[in-house]
């Protein structure tokens, strides 16, 4: 692969999914795109990218964008923010929306690659009193990961990383040599394909939104605009997840529950003072 | 100095042990090795490791009886049991557990496999 054909996929995922291509992934976007080119019976990745140079089809863009981006994933990544999730945050959230009167609690996996953070918090919520008002919705820009997801089935080595085996036999059946999780976990989950760029208000409100390890691979522009439209589209006292190690900051609007990229939103803008004094005392909203 | 964490690994093949070995010392234990579950017993009774790595199926002793007896003994409570096994019937993996296994690696199993269930288990 050529400087000039690495940068002009570069540019291509840039626009298209705002996310930032390091040009030490030449190796790798070569080797991602080499399917694409067999599908498109071409003879190699020079000429699959000279065809589109000359054509610039839209879905063979958008094949080639989504073959270039990253979807490691795996159970319960980052076992401290699960751990926070599960204890406190999802049954607070419970609660919450229980009193609310709808009862719904809604979660969006924004950036869900195969599915795995998707059904790991479908996981926490059946030790809910309610499972079933969680609803979750999980968006990636890939059809592929995401019709994986949609089966639930999950390979040997991918159900022994990250999920504990009590969990594997609570929520799995052994079929052949993969596992699959149940119906009841499925259930919960609406897969949807689209690109965070676009118009995400159709998704609706969360009580809950993770984006992890998507927002650090975007340009600084796509970065923004992601994060202001996942913050829109929380509802009043919602928690946001952004990666462990991820250092984006979220608005006033906000305050970090902890060191592990755990926001939640202020109820209201008159809650939103300047850092609070150690001392502050116990929030009186209900 | 600082005295090392053991993991004792039982596995009937020397070259699953191995491999096995290597991995938790690149996981900061002391690595040592049993062939069977009375020889991994008679180790234990001498002193008792942090961890055990224990396969299932073993001529002599096999995993289920090596644990239901390391349970009986004195100190017998301290190791932290992970099975490795290339038994994967959901119905025998309970058996495993209810057995007092922490965790429960299927064969074939790489070192992120043996990371991962170590950190799930608080070992590491
Ligand atoms: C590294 S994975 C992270 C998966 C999961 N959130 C986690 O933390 O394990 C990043 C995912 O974000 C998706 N992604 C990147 N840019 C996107 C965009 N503009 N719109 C939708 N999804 C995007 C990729 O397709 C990929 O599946």
């Amino acid at each position: 692969m050529t400087p000039a054909d690495l940068e002009f996929v570069a540019e291509l995922v840039r626009r298209h999914a705002g996310v930032v291509i390091r040009a030490d992934k030449a190796f790798f976007i070569e080797t991602r795109l080499g399917p694409v080119a067999r599908r498109e019976k071409v003879p190699g990745v020079p000429a699959l990218l000279e065809q589109l140079r000359r054509v610039p089809d839209p879905v063979l863009t958008r094949q080639v964008v989504e073959a270039t981006l990253m979807q490691e994933t795996s159970f319960f990544r980052d076992r401290a923010v699960f751990e926070q999730i599960g204890k406190t945050v999802l049954p607070e959230l419970a609660a919450a929306a229980a009193a609310r009167g709808d009862g719904r609690l809604r979660v969006l996996s924004a950036g869900c690659a195969t599915g795995q953070e998707a059904y790991s918090i479908a996981m926490q919520a059946t030790d809910l009193a309610a499972p079933a008002a969680v609803e979750i919705v999980a968006v990636d820009f890939g059809s592929y990961p995401l019709e994986k997801a949609r089966t639930g089935l999950f390979t040997h080595f991918e159900v022994q990383r990250g999920l504990p085996i009590r969990r594997l036999l609570a929520h799995f059946d052994k079929i052949d040599e993969n596992w699959r999780a149940r119906a009841d976990l499925r259930q919960m989950i609406q897969w949807v394909e689209l690109n965070l760029l676009d118009d995400l208000t159709r998704l609706g409100t969360f009580d809950l939104i993770l984006c992890r390890n998507v927002l650090g691979s975007l340009t600084p522009q796509a970065h923004d605009r992601v994060l202001a439209a996942l913050e829109a589209a929380c509802r009043p006292d919602a928690v946001m997840v952004v990666g462990a190690l991820e250092t984006s900051t979220l608005s006033a609007a906000f305050s970090p529950m902890g060191p592990r990229g755990l926001w939640r939103r202020r109820t209201s803008l008159a809650d939103t003072p300047a850092p609070a004094p150690a001392s502050a005392p116990a929030r009186t909203q209900a | 100095m600082k005295s090392v964490r053991t993991c004792l690994v039982v596995d009937d093949s020397r070259v699953m042990r191995k491999v096995a070995i290597r991995i938790v010392e690149q996981l900061d234990f002391d690595g040592i090795e049993a062939g069977d579950g009375l020889e991994a017993l008679t180790y234990c009774r001498a002193a008792m490791p942090d961890a055990i790595l224990l396969d299932w199926s073993m001529p002599v002793m096999d995993g289920i009886e090596f644990l239901r007896q390391l349970r009986a003994e004195p100190n017998g409570a301290k190791p932290v049991v992970v099975f490795c096994s290339a038994e994967s019937r959901p119905e025998r993996i309970r058996l495993a557990i209810d057995h007092g296994a922490a965790e429960y690696i299927m064969k074939p199993f790489d070192g992120d496999i043996i990371a991962s269930k170590f950190e799930a288990v608080g070992l590491i």
